[in-house]
């Protein structure tokens, strides 16, 4: 199946989610509605057409201050009609919120972890949204365009 | 044949029944220490994997006497095998105070020396295990080869030898400071 038949089967499924085709991306991704990504991914995983029943990865990327947006990005596949699937939501980060995946796939619990602990994406209904690698009391959120390393942690000196 | 048989009775010299050796107890401490060098069994990152490999039968480690252990109780000596992070560090730390006395510890690496390649962007890396425990030796690396951390093993062995249990050189410092 191509990428414009799945295309078509999400307008079919949900008008109005897609808002853009990124078209220079590789897979070529869908920019998705930032409310409607929760019920797309359970439409998508259960659609009989396509089947997406795995989540290769969650992750995030800042944009910076001037673009003042977050986006969050899902790579799809489908194991019974090997299909690759790139969606892609644009939300503000001055106040990073957007409903987790992780009732839909499992795995979206810890990559949403990651997330939360690199960029400071909060994941609404999310089980157990804790930092995942660094220290619970670290501060700050690394990946962020304009994140400065506290001076101690612990009393010992960060920088070098 | 005969004559040698007389002269010399070999069963007599190999039970050691008539043998004394008189040495001072420095040196008898020192040696027992120096010879059974236990370090803790733990591991940070790639260092590590020269570590186990030190330890491996074509390096030997054993031969020197030394056999890592899995508590910090029964160790003597702490390999700083890795990156630390910050998050590791309080834990690296613990391990440290749980070991008893006398302990050593041997820094392997660039990145427990000093951050390593993480010094300028690795915002979650300690800069230099010392940071956070007394470090013995240093051994550098990126990782160094299992030779050079038997160099690290040898220094550590001769820094033992010159102890003495009549001059504690940790009280020796305390006197200095307070005199100053």
């Amino acid at each position: 199946m191509q990428f414009d038949e799945i295309k078509s089967i999400i307008d079919d499924l949900m008008p109005g989610a897609v808002v853009d085709v990124d078209e220079v991306a590789f897979p070529k991704a869908l920019w998705i509605q930032p409310n409607s990504i929760l019920n797309l991914c359970k439409a998508l995983h259960s659609n009989e057409n396509l089947y997406f029943d795995s989540l290769s990865c969650l992750t995030g990327l800042d944009n910076g201050e001037e673009e003042k947006t977050i986006e969050i990005i899902y790579n799809l596949y489908s194991i019974p009609y090997n299909l690759h699937l790139m969606l892609k939501v644009k939300i503000d980060r001055d106040r990073p919120e957007i409903d987790s995946v992780s009732e839909v796939w499992k795995t979206a619990d810890w990559h949403e972890r990651e997330v939360f602990d690199l960029l400071g994406v909060k994941f609404n209904n999310h089980p157990d949204l804790r930092r995942i690698l660094l220290p619970d009391d670290w501060e700050g959120h690394p990946l962020r365009k304009d994140y400065v390393e506290q001076e101690k942690y612990h009393e010992v000196k960060v920088k070098y | 044949m005969n004559e040698a048989k007389e002269n010399i009775n070999i069963g007599e010299l190999k039970t050691g029944e008539s043998g004394i050796i008189v040495s001072k107890l420095d040196d008898l401490l020192n040696w027992a220490r120096l010879s059974s060098l236990w370090p803790v069994g733990f591991g940070l990152a790639c260092c590590a994997i020269e570590f186990m490999s030190t330890a491996s039968s074509a390096y030997d480690l054993d031969r020197f006497g030394v056999i890592p252990r899995n508590s910090p109780r029964q160790a003597d000596v702490m390999i700083v095998s890795g990156t630390v992070t910050f998050k590791m560090a309080d834990r690296v730390k613990r391990l440290y105070e749980q070991m008893a006395e006398p302990k050593y510890v041997i820094s392997m690496g660039s990145c427990a020396n000093c951050g390593g390649p993480y010094w300028e962007h690795g915002y979650h890396v300690l800069k230099g295990v010392d940071r956070v425990i007394p470090v013995d030796v240093y051994v550098p690396g990126c990782p160094p080869r299992p030779e050079a951390l038997i160099g690290g093993f040898l220094k550590l062995q001769e820094k033992i030898r010159t102890e003495s249990i009549l001059r504690p050189k940790g009280l020796e410092k305390l006197m200095k400071k307070d005199a100053v």
